[in-house]
C-alpha cells in the first residue's frame, strides 16, 4: 500500500549548461511536480550545477533487471571493435 | 556617482534603505529558525534559501545605508548593535512562525509587496538602489512561486490546512496596511524618483494577492484600520526576542570574528 504521509519520490536530472544532456543527479520527496521542481532548484543548483532541470516520478522509470546481468550486458565485452578508437578527435572538440 | 539624484537629506535616505534592509533582514532570520525543524527534509533546505536571499539583499542594503549616512557604520554594526527603536522594518515581518501554513502566509504577503516594489525601483534615480532592486527582483520572483506554490497546495488542499491557512491570513492581514501607508519620508523617496510611489505598489500587490488567494480558495480579508508604526521604529513585543537572539554574539563578544 502506499502511504499518504509520505510524498511521492521523484528523480532529479540537471543540465549543466547549454549543449550538454541532463544528467541524473539524485532523487527527492515532493508533493506535485511543481514542489520537485522547486526542491529540485534548492537542493540540487545551490552551487550553480545547472541551466535546467528535468524531474519525473521514480515510479515511471523503468529499470533493467539485476539478474539479467550477465544476458544483458556481457554479450558486448568481446566486441572491442565497436568503440570507435582509432579516430583522431580535433583539439577544438570539447564536448564529445 | 549618482549624478541625476535631487539634493536629499543623507538622514532621510539612510532611515528609508534601512526600512528596505531591515524588512529582509528580520524577514531572513525569521526564517532561519525553520532550519532543523521543517516538515521535510527539501523544506528544510527551500526556507533556508529564500533566508540567505533575504539575508543577502539585507547586506547590500545596510552596507549602503552606513555609506550614506557616513559615519563608519558597516553592515555588521547596523544589524548587531542597533536598538529595537533604530530599526525599521514594517512589523508584518518579525511576526511568529506560527505552524508552516502562517509562515508561508507572511512570505507571499512580503514576497509580493518587494516584487511589486522592486521592480520598480530597477530605475530608481539613485543607481546604488536601482542595481540592488535588479539583483534582488531576481531572487524575490522565485520567492513568490515558491511560497504561493504553497499557498495554493494548503488553501487548495485539505479542510484543515484550508482553515489554518485561512485563519493564518485573518491573523496577518492587518499588518499589511503598514506596508503600503505612506508616510512623508516614503513621499519624499516618490517625490525625488528613488522610490516608487506605494500606491502604485499597493494597486499591483492587491491585483497579484487576489488571484494567488482565488487559485487557493481563500476568501481576501477585509481591511481594518491599523496602529502599526514599525516602519518609524515602534515594535511589536517580538522584535526585541529576534534582536536579543541575533545580537546576542555580537553583544558578548563584541568584534568577534569567524
Amino acid at each position: 500500500m502506499e502511504d499518504k504521509r509520505e510524498w511521492p519520490l521523484y528523480e532529479v536530472f540537471i543540465r549543466a549548461r547549454g549543449g550538454l544532456d541532463h544528467k541524473h543527479v539524485g532523487s527527492l520527496h515532493a508533493a506535485d511536480a511543481r514542489m520537485a521542481i522547486d526542491h529540485a532548484r534548492d537542493l540540487y543548483t545551490r552551487r550553480q550545477e545547472g541551466v535546467s532541470i528535468w524531474v519525473v516520478p521514480s515510479t515511471a522509470i523503468i529499470a533493467s533487471d539485476p539478474s539479467e546481468t550477465d544476458s544483458l550486458f556481457e554479450p558486448a565485452r568481446d566486441k572491442i571493435y565497436r568503440h570507435p578508437t582509432f579516430y583522431e578527435i580535433p583539439d577544438e572538440v570539447k564536448t564529445l | 556617482m549618482n549624478a541625476a539624484l535631487p539634493k536629499i537629506e543623507a538622514q532621510a535616505l539612510f532611515r528609508y534603505v534601512l526600512r528596505l534592509g531591515d524588512l529582509s533582514l528580520v524577514l531572513g532570520q525569521r526564517l532561519g529558525e525553520w532550519v532543523g525543524h521543517s516538515p521535510a527534509l527539501e523544506e528544510d533546505l527551500g526556507v533556508a534559501n529564500l533566508a540567505l536571499d533575504l539575508i543577502g539583499q539585507a547586506r547590500l542594503l545596510l552596507t549602503y545605508a552606513g555609506e550614506v549616512e557616513g559615519r563608519g557604520r558597516d553592515e555588521d554594526k547596523l544589524a548587531y548593535l542597533r536598538e529595537q527603536g533604530a530599526y525599521y522594518n514594517a512589523i508584518l515581518a518579525e511576526q511568529p512562525n506560527g505552524d508552516f501554513g502562517q509562515t508561508i502566509v507572511r512570505q507571499v504577503l512580503i514576497d509580493a509587496f518587494q516584487l511589486e516594489l522592486y521592480e520598480r525601483m530597477t530605475d530608481s534615480l539613485d543607481e546604488r538602489l536601482a542595481a540592488i532592486a535588479a539583483k534582488s527582483v531576481k531572487e524575490v520572483r522565485y520567492h513568490l512561486r515558491y511560497s504561493s506554490g504553497w499557498l495554493v497546495r494548503l488553501g487548495d488542499g485539505t479542510d484543515e490546512s484550508h482553515a489554518r491557512v485561512q485563519s493564518a491570513l485573518e491573523l496577518l492581514w492587518p499588518y499589511t496596511v503598514e506596508l503600503f501607508a505612506e508616510d512623508d519620508l516614503d513621499r519624499m523617496m516618490a517625490d525625488s524618483g528613488i522610490a516608487p510611489r506605494l500606491s502604485e505598489v499597493h494597486a499591483a500587490w492587491v491585483q497579484r494577492i487576489n488571484a494567488i488567494l482565488a487559485e487557493a480558495t481563500l476568501k481576501v480579508p477585509t481591511d481594518r484600520p491599523h496602529a502599526w508604526h514599525g516602519k518609524r521604529g515602534q515594535h511589536s513585543e517580538h522584535l526585541g526576542y529576534i534582536l536579543a537572539e541575533m545580537q546576542y554574539l555580537q553583544r558578548a563578544y563584541p568584534d568577534a570574528r569567524w
